[in-house]
């Protein structure tokens, strides 16, 4: 696992100095990360590296993980659709399920660290216990898109957002009228990981060769779980269009998390449409088909990403990360990433995907100056280190209401 | 003579929840946010692009010409000379009349409305504060120091310091003037437009200026 110091030939010695000098206050407080998965999906990415590199700063950061059963991650999925605006029918037991796993997850967990942080709405239940001592925060991370939540679902969860000391969203335009502080902390990727590092023209290669994807023509490519929400159906639509009059090839590259149990159904719906055309390659890659991802980003000639609804969207910034050009739907985190024709390109439609992809295809020279404008954005604001310094002034001025902090 | 310590300043943004779909919205939110929400949405951006040439404009400038498509007065709010402003209540009046003119000028410009999702949201900024390990007592140190330091720190003495701690012009000006006596490159520097440049192109400026100076230039190596 690569350590501060690795980090500063890319983000400069004065980032990883002045990290060391801003933690300095928090130096031996206890921290605990709660989410729902320790594999599959961006949250549990983030933590397997931002939990050691916490460590290595000197605070005492444990990861726990809530335990549920298959019907609780049913009724969590449910929960996420309707948070990002999907009609669900969610019924009182189901309610009453997610109450009972929460507590008895409570029971299980003790949960009296300094600060206490629960990602996502799965844990949510757990600060019902919360222990009131002298110092403790709770604080609560809101990783997905609850720009117009399902009311029923949001008034159910509001209770216990309540109690915390702060709120964490992605993007501004998620935040609710609250009285509570509400942060805006973007994610990011982690530029070492076997995900992000740099490969070799003849890794990535043998890595499509092993594939079977042939790079014979430009690739256009989304790396997403097989979700509705990231709209595989309408990048396969879009691809279509697309190839009527350019040459190129989709890859549709993705898996599922252990939390979602929706995964397959949309797989097969996905499989459905891009039956017979050989220029659609579908690839169910298992969680750990990091190189794999890295490679197939690296090969392609247009990462898309055309999400209906999305918390973040790290994959853009892996592609951009890459230099790559990126064709992204305006939503949720995607914004934030791109700037419209400085760093990639935004669209609200299946059309309108097909006519960037045209053009970022037709123009190399335009494709890549959005590329390298993004890596360079991804360099500043969505790299790992970033996210690190966000959270360590977090813990710094969790709970306290003024707007300037002076420290040491 | 007291010797200059860099400081550093980091944001953290707080989401306010008020979000702004029409040219009239924006107008009425303008004039009750916080300040706070004034500096995060002229400023932010210039750390969180500083790579760029020509950087994006500010936050308000690019929500009305690129989402809004009010192009003309997405330029006059782009053009806004935030320099001549030393207080953040002044610069709320500037953004207020310069909407209502143009609103005033056309009335249809009112009528305009952004879909669900992007709509003008309005994010404070809170800035922690520490030193760093620079410090300098002679020109010569200073310019060093002025190599080596973090963009943030740069930021925080040139922009950060003069609108929203509330110093009267930008500390380096200041440390010039009060503590070497240089009052020429004080006034120089004081009077530099910093919004019209990167970041790291403002450092490169504010080196060759230190070399200009006559006990500055002891370390010329230190290179814009």
């Amino acid at each position: 696992m690569p350590s501060l110091d690795d980090y500063a030939p890319l983000v400069g010695r004065s980032t990883i100095e002045e990290l060391r000098d801003v933690v300095k206050p928090l130096i031996g407080r206890r921290i605990v990360m709660v989410n729902s998965t320790r594999v599959g999906g961006g949250v549990a990415e983030i933590l397997q590296r931002m939990v050691p590199l916490m460590n290595e700063l000197g605070l005492r950061v444990r990861w726990e993980v809530i335990e549920g059963s298959e019907p609780f991650f049913t009724v969590t999925k449910k929960f996420h659709n309707a948070l990002h605006g999907k009609a669900e029918y969610i019924t009182p037991e189901m309610f009453d399920l997610f109450v009972e796993v929460g507590r008895r997850n409570a029971e299980r967990l003790a949960l009296e660290d300094d600060i206490v942080f629960i990602h996502d709405p799965q844990p949510i239940v757990l600060v019902e216990r919360r222990v009131r001592h002298p110092g403790s925060r709770w604080i609560w991370r809101c990783h997905i898109d609850v720009s117009r939540p399902n009311q029923l679902v949001w008034s159910f969860l509001n209770p216990f957002i309540l109690q915390f000391d702060a709120a964490v969203y992605s993007a501004a335009a998620f935040a609710q009228q609250l009285q509570m502080r509400q942060l805006l902390i973007a994610p990011s990727i982690a530029p070492l990981s076997d995900k992000n590092r740099d490969l070799a023209p003849e890794e990535v290669a043998a890595v499509l060769q092993q594939l079977e994807i042939p790079q014979d023509r430009p690739i256009i490519t989304q790396v997403s779980r097989f979700d509705y929400l990231k709209d595989p159906l309408g990048v396969i639509e879009a691809f279509r269009r697309v190839r009527r009059s350019v040459k190129c090839r989709l890859v549709l590259a993705g898996g599922t998390a252990s939390d979602d149990p929706e995964g397959e159904e949309v797989l097969s719906r996905v499989r459905e449409q891009a039956k017979g055309n050989p220029e659609i390659h579908l690839l169910l890659l298992p969680p750990d088909s990091h190189v794999e991802i890295n490679a197939l980003q690296r090969a392609s000639a247009v990462v898309v990403q055309k999400s209906l609804k999305e918390g973040f969207g790290l994959t853009v910034s892996e592609a951009l990360w890459k230099a790559r050009p990126v064709v992204a739907s305006a939503v949720g985190g995607i914004p934030l990433q791109v700037k419209h024709r400085y760093s990639g390109l935004l669209v609200h439609s299946v059309e309108g995907a097909a006519h960037a992809i045209k053009q970022l295809l037709n123009y190399p020279d335009y494709a890549k100056r959005l590329g390298e404008n993004g890596r360079e954005h991804v360099r500043q604001n969505f790299l790992l280190t970033r996210h690190l310094r966000e959270y360590v002034l977090m813990f710094l001025t969790v709970g306290s209401p003024q707007e300037i902090f002076h420290i040491g | 003579m007291i010797p200059f310590r860099f400081s550093t300043s980091f944001t953290l943004q707080e989401a306010t929840g008020l979000r702004a779909a029409t040219l009239p919205q924006l107008v009425t939110l303008l004039k009750k946010v916080p300040e706070g929400c004034l500096y995060y949405h002229t400023h932010y951006f210039l750390l969180t692009h500083h790579y760029l040439t020509p950087e994006p404009t500010n936050d308000f400038a690019y929500w009305v010409h690129e989402v809004l498509s009010e192009e003309a007065l997405g330029e006059q709010l782009a053009s806004l000379d935030i320099m001549a402003h030393t207080t953040l209540e002044g610069l709320r009046e500037t953004l207020v009349n310069t909407i209502e003119a143009y609103l005033a000028q056309h009335p249809t410009a009112r009528l305009k409305f952004v879909s669900e999702g992007e709509e003008f949201f309005f994010v404070k900024s809170l800035h922690v504060i520490m030193p760093t390990r620079h410090q300098a007592s002679t020109l010569p140190e200073f310019l060093q120091a002025l190599s080596q330091i973090s963009i943030h720190s740069l930021y925080f003495h040139i922009f950060e310091a003069r609108l929203r701690i509330g110093h009267p012009t930008n500390d380096f000006a200041i440390w010039f003037d009060e503590q070497l006596g240089l009052k020429e490159l004080a006034e120089r520097v004081a009077t530099l437009d910093p919004y019209a440049q990167t970041l790291e192109a403002l450092r490169s400026i504010l080196i060759s200026l230190i070399q200009q100076e006559p006990s500055g230039q002891e370390i010329a190596h230190a290179k814009p």
